[in-house]
């Protein structure tokens, strides 16, 4: 595997070896030296042209495990800001001599255009309302640990029904969870009023359901999205409390799941509008897991990126800067 | 060791594949287990290895038990020791020297893992063994 852009990328083996490689990794956090020297001399970058606190900082985390020199650039305070065009940064970024670049952008596809433009391995921090991959692997590794300690089976998501609630629309992260957890055996079920659900849905590898209260005795984890504010031109929806009505994990909501079934959410979290405090704090709630998980599967997928030979192709003539 | 001695020593793995020196001379390597029974600190850890060849392993294995604890005392055992060191590395305690040509591979297998105690020699293009000693 060369760049990590989209869910798609990943094979069953390929994720089952991410995870595996992460749940070795998840040790060092208890070791007096916190580092591993596998990629010392590489250089990463993370590029964000969004606010972004937990994924910026975790792959931060785990370049510096990894001992890669890491650089933070991100929009503000940049030439971004000064106007200069994405494909200028990114070819200056690269000219200082870059091993990978992880780029965070508002739109859809970027990091797939800035493999276009340079050599080194480029990985999808998020990119729009398209995808976030390593959200949906740590998520699906969370729910890989829940699962074998609660009911080990031998492949991990057979048989396992699991329920991603809210804005689909607009999540990157819904996107990625459907195409990863389909791609390890478990059968999703999206749910949304049906104002939140994408154009071409059809071809999504997922159930689709209006009905919360209809899905959540019969799943083994649910995921909640985050309403996303920000992106809502508004009419989605008439008012937020409507939302949680129908759409929110409730405490009422919390006694029909069943026993032991796993509650997920990427963050940041709207309390009291998708989840419910009763539901972010329960015993099977495994939100702060998943942020623990962050920083042990980025460094499983920057290893795998660049832990081995270079396949970089040799340089090609570019048309000059500026 | 425990049937002898009568003490239990507890014993561990140590993966070092982050520590090898030749993790850029090909595709990314799978990372195996890394798991210790008790802290190294001040403990005298034996490394055993089933063939020291270059001795390069023995130098990622230093690396990687540095950066788990200070033991007082490292030392190494190996069931073969074939020769053709490349870093100034021994063995404390050797099973057998075993003479070997550069391009032939020492291959060891284990009861307890493979179901038979063996240690044979390989070269490459061969098809069948030279056993070299058994039991």
């Amino acid at each position: 595997m060369r760049h990590l852009l989209s869910a798609a990328d990943l094979e069953l083996a390929s994720a089952t070896e991410i995870f595996d490689v992460a749940e070795e990794m998840s040790l060092l956090q208890g070791r007096p030296v916190k580092k591993l020297p596998a990629l010392r001399g590489r250089t990463v970058v993370n590029l964000f042209f969004e606010d972004s606190t937990r994924t910026r900082s975790s792959f931060e985390i785990a370049g510096k495990w990894l001992s890669a020199d890491v650089i933070n650039v991100s929009a503000k305070g940049s030439s971004m800001s000064k106007g200069e065009s994405l494909r200028d940064t990114v070819l200056t970024v690269a000219a200082m001599g870059v091993d990978a670049l992880v780029i965070r952008h508002h739109a859809s596809g970027a990091p797939r255009q800035v493999t276009q433009w340079i050599d080194a391995h480029v990985l999808n921090a998020g990119d729009g309302t398209h995808e976030h991959p390593t959200q949906a692997l740590l998520d699906a590794f969370t729910l890989r640990r829940h699962f074998r300690q609660t009911a080990p089976t031998l492949r991990d998501f057979e048989g396992k029904t699991i329920a991603i609630v809210g804005d689909i629309t607009h999540s990157r992260v819904a996107r990625s969870n459907v195409l990863l957890l389909n791609t390890l055996g478990a059968d999703v079920i999206m749910v949304a009023p049906p104002t939140l659900w994408p154009s071409g849905v059809d071809s999504w590898p997922a159930r689709f359901c209006t009905d919360l209260d209809e899905v959540l005795p019969i799943v083994d984890a649910v995921m909640m999205l985050r309403v996303q504010r920000e992106r809502m031109s508004g009419g989605y929806f008439p008012t937020a409390r409507e939302y949680t009505i129908g759409y929110g994990l409730t405490s009422q909501r919390l006694e029909m799941l069943k026993v032991g079934a796993a509650i997920c959410h990427p963050g940041p979290m709207n309390r009291g509008l998708e989840i419910s405090a009763e539901a972010a704090d329960a015993a099977n709630s495994l939100i702060l897991e998943q942020v623990a998980a962050g920083v042990a599967v980025r460094m499983s997928v920057l290893y795998s990126l660049l832990g081995g030979a270079d396949d970089t192709p040799p340089p090609t003539a570019r048309e000059p800067l500026g | 060791m425990a049937e002898v001695e009568r003490v239990s020593i507890p014993t561990g793995a140590l993966d070092v594949t982050m520590y090898r020196d030749d993790l850029r001379r090909q595709p990314t390597r799978p990372v195996g287990h890394t798991r210790l029974p008790t802290a190294v600190d001040d403990a005298v850890v034996v490394l055993v290895d089933d063939v020291l060849f270059s001795g390069r392993t023995v130098r990622a294995a230093l690396d990687a038990l540095g950066d788990l604890g200070r033991p007082r005392a490292v030392r190494l055992a190996v069931l073969i020791d074939r020769g053709h060191r490349e870093l100034p590395i021994r063995a404390d305690h050797v099973g057998k020297n075993l003479p070997t040509a550069a391009d032939e591979r020492v291959r060891v297998r284990l009861e307890e893992v493979d179901g038979v105690n063996e240690v044979t020699i390989v070269r490459d293009g061969q098809s069948s063994p030279e056993t070299a000693e058994h039991g």
